[in-house]
């Protein structure tokens, strides 16, 4: 398959978004304040937090399903403010359109489009890519949970988009399809070349996937600090760097308990 | 019973068809209760004059012929054969029921006439009138289908722009909320005057009972889709129009199918009571003419037919649904 990703750099200067129909208090939720974050063509980045951190409001800015109260996101220069093809969302729950078999959920971004007809191929080379051949008629209900996100995955890709945003897609799957579909996400991502902004819980899973590990704290939501993973891909999950960057990570989120603080910190 | 079936508990049925004692008694029983209700139709005197007779005698043979076509069939069939099996016991009570009521009515008159005629009665109605019924029952389905198609494209969108503008709905709402209540027989005075012909008149007032639920459903249906399917949709590329027609609209389509069957079920109401009232043709208009008449045989003749003819309806209504949500685990049968 054709590396098919030109650009693909994300700009993120100053953005906040509060949200004033929700309240914290007698105060409108801040659900990020002035993030900067610049993301590189073909770069593998995590965010990473505990929940209320923002990182997945700030996935649906970069989206454009969600607008910012403060700031800007720019995609190469243009400036972000509606959702459009070249960045796709997979969510947790697969949202699949249970109305469709799964090569029409696939088709769905070129039938919107207007141009399905032309690029049908395109439809089985995507699922096939994601390896679900052979269940192009099945109905979303009668998939595994893997499956289902290996569909969305590829109704995602099928649009050739420069930015793929994944909001904890393997959340919700069990651990062996999870480090299954972890490599099949580093497979597609080195064939395509595709920017790739994974939003996650899980630390191991940040430090397996990504160039950079982006940690974010909440009140306020900012990000606190990037780490780089320089380690050689295939990562080795058990290899001492491996665990030097995990047991940073937990520090940078004050997961591990210093001598003569109290634990209730967290 | 339909669950077990789903979880295969019944699905074991017979390893090669070979029958059971109790399988061939329950074979037997609907035919033995046929061969019954011909006994007992040729050989006890009536005391009450029909002139189907003989037509009756027919209707039983066929009937019995078809039974054992069904068994013979059965034995070459295995899906044959359980349809057979499991239906038995039901056909079984209803050939019984109508032995009693033949007996009950013209073989004794226990159940005095004219307001408890018996079958052959009642066929003597569907064969004499039949030309006359006829003619009711395509004057009854016109004015049905263009009620209710009327009726089902309002409420559709309707339903459809209240679910997606909240403009719509605020302006609608009132007049949803106010209007829709009202049974639409109500109308009836009104309607009569204002319209042009009480035909115009009576497809209003289908119209206006199929709007209803239909309109509540839709737009309660395309209100409460999953707004994520509308966020991953717009990542896709899709327009205003490809987010109402092909994400919307299919997302709602389970609650949609119960406005329209609700729909339905008022549209049949609405068309009898305008026919009984305004209307000089139909199912409705034949049943307060013969009631007028004091020819209860042919109410009973004309609601028979309306059982078959409206149950058929609902029956292909669900049939279109099941094609439309394939997609749908646990889909009530019909």
């Amino acid at each position: 398959m054709v590396k098919t990703a030109e650009g693909g750099r994300i700009a993120i200067n100053g953005v906040s978004r509060v949200f004033e129909d929700r309240t914290d208090g007698d105060q409108a939720v801040i659900a990020l304040s002035k993030v900067d974050l610049d993301i590189r063509e073909g770069e593998f980045v995590s965010l990473i937090g505990p929940s209320g951190c923002g990182k997945s409001t700030l996935l649906r800015l970069i989206a454009g399903i969600d607008k910012p109260t403060g700031g800007q996101l720019k995609l190469d220069g243009e400036p972000i403010d509606d959702a459009h093809p070249s960045r796709g969302l997979v969510f947790q729950d697969p949202t699949l359109f249970p109305w469709k078999t799964i090569w029409k959920n696939v088709a769905t971004g070129l039938e919107a489009q207007g141009v399905l007809k032309e690029r049908k191929g395109e439809v089985d080379k995507f699922i096939e890519l994601v390896g679900l051949k052979g269940f192009e008629k099945a109905y979303p209900h009668q998939l595994s949970g893997g499956m289902a996100q290996r569909a969305a995955l590829a109704r995602a890709l099928v649009n050739h988009p420069k930015v793929l945003l994944l909001d904890e897609p393997l959340g919700a799957l069990d651990a062996f399809t999870r480090m299954n579909l972890q490599d099949e996400l580093l497979r597609i991502w080195r064939e395509r070349g595709t920017t790739m902004v994974f939003v996650t819980h899980d630390i191991d899973e940040a430090v397996y996937l990504s160039d950079r590990v982006v940690i974010m704290t909440p009140r306020p939501a900012r990000i606190k600090e990037t780490i780089r993973i320089d380690l050689p891909r295939p990562r080795v999950r058990y290899s001492p760097s491996f665990f030097e960057y995990r047991s940073r990570i937990l520090e940078s989120l004050q997961l591990v308990p210093e001598i003569g603080q109290p634990e209730y910190i967290v | 019973m339909e669950v077990a079936e789903r979880i295969g508990v019944s699905a074991d049925a017979k390893a090669s068809i070979k029958l059971s004692p109790a399988d061939i008694a329950k074979l037997a029983l609907p035919a033995a209760a046929l061969i019954i209700s011909l006994l007992v139709h040729a050989f006890v005197p009536d005391v009450q004059i029909v002139a189907s007779e003989s037509e009756y005698t027919v209707i039983l043979f066929i009937a019995l012929g078809l039974f054992s076509a069904w068994a013979i069939a059965g034995l070459y069939r295995r899906k044959l054969l359980a349809s057979l099996l499991y239906f038995s016991n039901i056909i079984t009570l209803i050939i019984g029921l109508l032995v009693v009521w033949e007996l009950l009515t013209l073989k004794s008159g226990a159940l005095p006439l004219p307001y408890f005629p018996s079958q052959v009665k009642i066929l003597d109605a569907v064969i004499g009138d039949r030309e006359k019924l006829l003619v009711c029952i395509l004057y009854s389905v016109r004015l049905l289908f263009i009620g209710y198609l009327i009726g089902a494209v309002f409420g559709l969108a309707t339903g459809v722009l209240m679910g997606w503008y909240k403009h719509f709905q605020y302006w609608i709402n009132p007049f949803l909320r106010f209007i829709g209540p009202i049974p639409a027989t109500a109308w009836i005075p009104v309607v009569l005057i204002v319209f042009p012909s009480s035909f115009t008149a009576s497809i209003f007032l289908i119209a206006l009972g199929t709007w209803f639920p239909v309109t509540v459903m839709t737009w309660s249906g395309i209100a409460g889709v999953n707004k994520s399917f509308f966020e991953v949709a717009r990542t896709l590329g899709a327009s205003e129009r490809y987010l109402v027609l092909r994400v919307a609209f299919p997302a709602a389509f389970p609650l949609i199918f119960i406005g329209l069957f609700m729909g339905l079920g008022t549209s049949f109401v609405t068309l009898i009571v305008a026919e009984m009232i305004g209307v000089k043709a139909g199912l409705g208009f034949y049943i307060t003419w013969a009631q007028a008449w004091a020819e209860y045989y042919k109410v009973y003749a004309a609601l028979f037919i309306m059982a078959v003819l409206f149950s058929t309806i609902i029956t292909i209504l669900f049939k279109i649904r099941d094609r439309v949500l394939i997609w749908q685990k646990g889909l009530i049968k019909w």
